[in-house]
């Protein structure tokens, strides 16, 4: 089980002192709070991708190869990366790249966007999402599994004799997650790959993603990927903590109240009780999340978004020490509790390395 | 006895609201069409007021809250609606658009749609004709021809044929929609939430 933060680069205003962060120093702040995450234990870092302001994120493997040169052991990942608007030939060079400079610490997850303007801004159609995400992931699928790609389809320019670089490291592609909110496509697309598959499940109640997730289980299970609760499943959470609860909520209501996205909409207390979000003790945010796989099943991956609203570095990082010192530890072990033998981790390169090895050997011993 | 379920969506401020009094008289006479035919029909009223706060959350999220969830299934699987609104600025009223703006464009469908509204004065009947019933055209539900609107004079007219016409429209109005009601098979679908579009390929 992996445990992480995504954050979503937002530039916010914080509510209660009336400042906001310049670019150069959330850019900053958020290689400190990826540094934190590595410091306290957590395994996973996700960067989103944006293309206008509040946003700070458009190039996501130029921030996270700096992280990366950085930190030693966190797996560097996105929230997401755009499928749709993004080439796939530039998608295959720059994650293949990041790959080999994090030395096989990069995966990627792959998105559609949600901001309208985004798609004429890069020559596309918003309504071809879905085209555009199916075609585009199923060329980058072959640049990082075929040396040498003769192509055509309906969105980009034709390749003959293309052959995308760097390889990927020993031959084995970063680990691919899709997230969707509601398309049943996308967990179809997850499924045939047998790539994973990641609920954002933070600004929507459970029971929307639990019935998704199931339907992305099951067709995995059809495209012969392993039984449904091998299928490789993420979810997002959010959390705010301190030692009394209501302390928590005093000081997180006004960054809930002022938030980006559901501010000024639902109640703290109606959003905390409709959604994953948590806003207490540590103790309470055990509880919580410890009942995530009675809903969903055992699960691979755990994120929380923890810096957003403007939320003061300070105060992240001192989250950060809450998850990874009292949280992350416990939840380590509720979730190994009885976690059937034939599920598998969250993928990491040497796991793909050693399957893909495993592989290998099989087909030798056959021929 | 057959069975039929019949949505009544009002969308009236005030308590006690005339909206609710026009929709409650289209209800009634509705279930009274179905009756004589043999038909039993539960109906659900939605009261758009009581989820006010829930609608302007969904526009904000994304996402209803249970209460509004109930509302908008039980609409989305019913065999007719009553829609009724006040006429505010020449228009439906924006809670009762709100509604209508939370609820998948698709979900409607098909769904026999009797289309009433209130107003101070006769002069803004025709909003029936401009502004809703394209409203329910663009969702592709089946508008019913006659439409109903009561004026507030219309509340204090006799009920002698003639007299103001209210009580013969909600009747051929009622009269169109359990003809509707009755051959939907709405409340009886099986949706599939999870339907791909027909050609669709996971590979491209």
């Amino acid at each position: 089980m992996q445990f992480g933060i995504f954050t979503v680069s937002d530039i916010t205003t914080d509510p209660t002192t009336h400042q906001t962060p310049t670019e150069h120093e959330r850019i900053m702040a958020t290689v400190a709070i990826a540094k934190k995450a590595e410091e306290v234990g957590l395994d996973v870092f996700a960067l989103g991708e944006h293309h206008n302001p509040p946003f700070f994120s458009s190039s996501p493997t130029t921030t996270l190869a700096y992280i990366a040169a950085q930190t030693d052991r966190i797996l560097l990942s996105t929230s997401t990366t755009l499928i749709t608007t993004n080439d796939p030939v530039k998608i295959a060079e720059d994650f293949a790249m990041l790959q080999h400079l994090s030395n096989g610490r990069t995966d990627v997850m792959m998105g559609r966007g949600n901001t309208g303007p985004v798609y004429p801004w890069f020559g596309k159609d918003i309504r071809d999402g879905i085209p555009l995400a199916i075609e585009n992931y199923a060329l980058l699928h072959r640049l990082w599994r075929e040396d040498y790609v003769d192509w055509q389809g309906k969105y980009r320019t034709p390749l003959q004799g293309f052959q995308s670089t760097p390889r990927p490291l020993d031959g084995v592609p970063p680990f691919v997650w899709h997230g969707s909110i509601r398309s049943p496509e996308i967990a179809e697309q997850a499924a045939y790959y047998g790539d994973g598959f990641f609920a954002n499940n933070i600004f929507w109640p459970k029971e929307h993603y639990m019935r998704l997730i199931g339907y992305y289980r099951q067709r995995f299970e059809h495209y012969g990927h392993g039984t449904a609760d091998q299928a490789i499943v993420g979810l997002g959470g959010q959390a705010f903590m301190r030692r009394n609860s209501q302390d928590a909520i005093d000081e997180f209501r006004p960054y809930f109240d002022n938030a980006p996205v559901y501010g000024h909409g639902p109640s703290l207390e109606d959003f905390t009780e409709q959604t994953p979000l948590t806003v207490g003790s540590p103790q309470q945010v055990i509880d919580r999340y410890a009942s995530m796989r009675e809903h969903f099943g055992d699960y691979q991956r755990q994120l929380f978004l923890m810096d957003h609203a403007g939320l003061p570095l300070k105060t992240v990082l001192e989250q950060l020490d809450i998850l990874g010192e009292e949280v992350v530890p416990v939840l380590r072990k509720e979730f190994a509790t009885n976690r059937p033998e034939h599920v598998p981790d969250g993928p990491t390169h040497a796991s793909l390395l050693a399957a893909a090895r495993a592989a290998e050997a099989r087909e030798e011993v056959l021929s | 006895m057959t069975q039929r379920t019949l949505a009544v969506l009002t969308a009236g401020l005030s308590q006690p609201s005339s909206t609710r009094l026009l929709a409650d008289r289209l209800s009634a006479a509705v279930v009274g069409r179905l009756a004589e035919t043999g038909v039993e029909t539960s109906v659900e009223v939605i009261d758009v007021r009581e989820l006010a706060h829930d609608v302007t959350n969904n526009l904000l999220t994304g996402f209803p809250s249970p209460a509004l969830e109930r509302a908008i299934d039980s609409i989305a699987a019913s065999d007719g609606l009553i829609a009724v609104t006040p006429i505010f600025t020449t228009s439906y009223s924006g809670l009762f658009k709100s509604f209508i703006d939370v609820i998948d464009p698709t979900a409607l469908t098909d769904l026999p749609v009797l289309i009433a509204a209130t107003g101070g004065t006769e002069r803004h009947s025709l909003a029936l004709d401009y502004a809703i019933r394209p409203l329910f055209a663009y969702l592709h539900a089946v508008v019913m021809p006659t439409a109903v609107y009561a004026a507030s004079s219309d509340w204090g007219a006799g009920s002698a044929p003639g007299a103001s016409g209210l009580t013969e429209r909600v009747e051929r109005a009622a009269g169109e929609l359990a003809a509707s009601v009755a051959e939907s098979g709405r409340s009886s679908r099986v949706l599939d939430p999870f339907a791909l579009p027909a050609g669709f390929n996971p590979a491209g």
